[in-house]
């Protein structure tokens, strides 16, 4: 256990691991069958539908980042988005209401996985553009700082993404502008179906936030607690006006691509290696070391479970939008000229 | 009223905007020495650089950064400097700015105004001359505003900067020294077009710098006894259907003209609109699908002249 942490954080820490890991395998499991992907048919029966993607094993992250994270706090996200919108404090049951495209999701069925977002709670947006996030997170951190706010903006984004131009702009933005942003790399080694590391030049995110001057810290990604170190001590300069800082967690995509994809191209003793080091195995044992009982934990991965249930429930039974939600919120001016 | 350029009638539109709402700020390359084409001349000094925000050559970051601006309470104005460099930032413009308030459900709007000066620019060759509206015109969530004088450059920016939605915005380089009257009282909504001239015999529409080469033809038409209703469409999106079907349903021809290369630009759609609804005869005419050359020889086979346009007049009027 790690000093830094009390028992009721830490265990809000595991909560929040546990809560994205049974959210999103309701979701994998509701999505089978709901993409021609990889082999697969689409049928008529898989409530989640489209390409859903998984951040199972990845979840230490947005714990131990938006653990520091208020709701005045921006966060933008990607396409692999649930655990940090989660983590944000998102309502469950209306993300997986979202992903069943139910007019009670919080885009009302029309993002559904890619698009999710909550702007009660600062969330702007996951993504479906790799890289797409970044440009966004240093505006919105850019107009904090015209606007004086007291608050920072998170940006998640994967380790596919260091090779796209928008994450060069974007850092050498918030560098020159000082602005007040934590750059979070979720580094799970996968980029689609291709590994990135054969992909990327040089030593990664870190090294090349480095040569833009902004001081970076690579961590465990797979260690809640560690996470949630390094990123407090980040956001804290970063909260402090020093400028914006990057938190490079290397994790891994325990699951394929999508949820249908089942990633036969990658060597199945790296996948065993990296079940090994499960984030919320590890951080159940050491909780335990740490002196919080089993009955606790047992609690808190019970009440996820029925959380979920429930959420699955709920958004079955909800209704679908209406046809005509297609038209509204297009835009403004024009509205009603559609041909 | 003033008589001032259409660069200065820009300057001065941006300026009202800020003055009345704090919300407004610039971004973009140059903006803080006055845009490269004087388009934001004094206004650095006068509003600072917090809110006329000089940035590196970075324009998915600019429109990007635009984006997360308006989702954070901003109103910003992004600078692309020409259309051609807008290319640069087309995922944060078609994938995000235009795609935010539906994507998700309602939540955020995005109102931008994205400057991004189009056309034909003397010997600037294929990677500085292009007019590309039709590309906006197909993207659902944005406006797209095409101004061809001073005094609607001055009206329609500050419309635009006070829409909600995200605004394409397209000067034209070739006019930024144009000279007319501007009245700063004068409103002119977006969506509204303009009519220059009245005639029986046919409804020309065209828009930016297009329509002055299209009333130079109208003049010498008039000349032939060949009397033209002029309509400066102004808003390519959305664009005013109601003045361009009434004129065709009295004259009962249309010719559309635009710099734009002809297949499957926005003429293409004016006209078929024209031709569903009122049965009206059309013809079109923009330049060939090639792009600007360099040479002057070149260069010309890319201009719509007013000789064209007054011989594809007389044909349809025939």
């Amino acid at each position: 256990m790690h000093s830094s942490l009390s028992g009721p954080k830490a265990l809000a820490l595991y909560r929040t691991m546990v809560r994205i890991r049974a959210f999103e395998n309701a979701a994998e499991a509701a999505s089978q069958g709901g993409v021609s992907a990889y082999g697969q048919q689409a049928g008529g029966t898989a409530k989640v539908r489209g390409p859903l993607h998984l951040s199972t094993g990845q979840e230490a992250v947005p714990a131990g980042v938006c653990a520091h994270l208020h709701a005045r706090d921006y966060l933008t996200s990607t396409h692999r988005g649930h655990g940090h919108t989660l983590a944000k404090g998102a309502d469950l049951g209306r993300m997986m209401a979202e992903l069943f495209g139910k007019a009670t999701g919080f885009n009302g069925g029309k993002g559904g996985s890619m698009h999710i977002a909550d702007f009660s709670v600062g969330m702007l947006g996951a993504n479906g553009v790799v890289a797409a996030g970044l440009p966004i997170a240093v505006g919105a951190a850019h107009a904090q700082k015209l606007q004086g706010q007291a608050a920072i903006t998170a940006c998640f984004f994967g380790d596919g993404a260091i090779n796209r131009g928008p994450f060069l702009e974007s850092l050498n933005w918030a560098r020159v502008y000082a602005l007040p942003v934590l750059f979070v790399c979720e580094d799970n080694r996968w980029s689609a179906t291709t590994a990135s590391g054969p992909m990327t030049a040089g030593a990664g995110a870190s090294a090349r936030a480095g040569a833009l001057d902004i001081p970076a810290t690579q961590v465990d990604g797979n260690d809640v607690f560690a996470v949630h170190d390094a990123a407090q001590r980040l956001i804290a300069e970063v909260r402090a006006g020093e400028g914006p800082r990057l938190l490079h967690a290397l994790t891994y995509r325990v699951k394929g691509h999508v949820s249908v994809d089942p990633a036969a191209y990658r060597d199945p003793a790296e996948l065993q290696a990296a079940l090994q080091t499960d984030p919320i195995a590890r951080a159940r044992n050491r909780l335990l070391a740490g002196g919080i009982d089993a009955a606790a934990l047992a609690a808190v991965e019970n009440a996820a479970h029925t959380e979920v249930d429930a959420a699955l429930a709920a958004a079955d039974a909800a209704p679908w939008p209406e046809a005509a939600a297609a038209f509204t919120d297009v835009q403004t001016l024009g509205e009603g000229q559609w041909t | 009223m003033i008589e001032t350029t259409y660069a200065d009638a820009a300057v001065r539109a941006v300026a009202h905007e800020m003055q009345a709402d704090p919300r407004v700020v610039v971004l973009g390359e140059d903006v803080g020495r006055g845009g490269i084409f004087g388009q934001y001349k004094g206004l650095q000094p006068r509003f600072g650089t917090d809110r006329i925000i000089d940035t590196p050559i970075s324009e998915a970051a600019i429109m990007g950064a635009g984006v997360g601006m308006a989702l954070a309470g901003l109103k910003p104005v992004v600078e692309m400097r020409v259309v051609d460099f807008a290319l640069c930032g087309m995922d944060e413009l078609v994938n995000q700015a235009a795609k935010n308030r539906f994507m998700f459900g309602g939540q955020g709007r995005v109102p931008l105004v994205a400057r991004m000066p189009g056309g034909i620019w003397d010997a600037s060759a294929a990677q500085h001359s292009q007019s590309l509206e039709a590309w906006f015109a197909h993207l659902p969530g944005v406006v797209v505003v095409c101004p061809s004088t001073p005094q609607d450059n001055f009206s329609l920016l500050r419309a635009a900067i006070a829409c909600e939605d995200p605004v394409v915005y397209i000067e034209h380089k070739s006019l930024w020294g144009t000279r007319g009257p501007v009245d700063e009282t004068l409103a002119v909504p977006l969506g509204r077009a303009a009519r220059l001239r009245s005639g029986d015999a046919l409804t020309m529409v065209s828009w930016s710098r297009q329509v002055q080469v299209c009333a130079e033809a109208c003049e010498t038409l008039a000349q032939e006894g060949i009397a033209v209703d002029l309509i400066d469409l102004r808003t390519l999106w959305p664009w005013d259907r109601a003045a361009v079907l009434d004129s065709c349903g009295r004259t009962g021809r249309l010719l559309v003209v635009h710099e734009a290369v002809q297949a499957a630009g926005f003429g293409a759609e004016v006209a078929a609109t024209a031709a569903e609804a009122t049965g009206c005869r059309i013809a079109r005419l923009g330049a060939p699908r090639i792009p600007v050359g360099y040479a002057p020889v070149l260069e010309a086979q890319s201009r719509v002249t007013a000789g064209a346009i007054a011989e594809a007049a007389r044909r349809l009027a025939g």
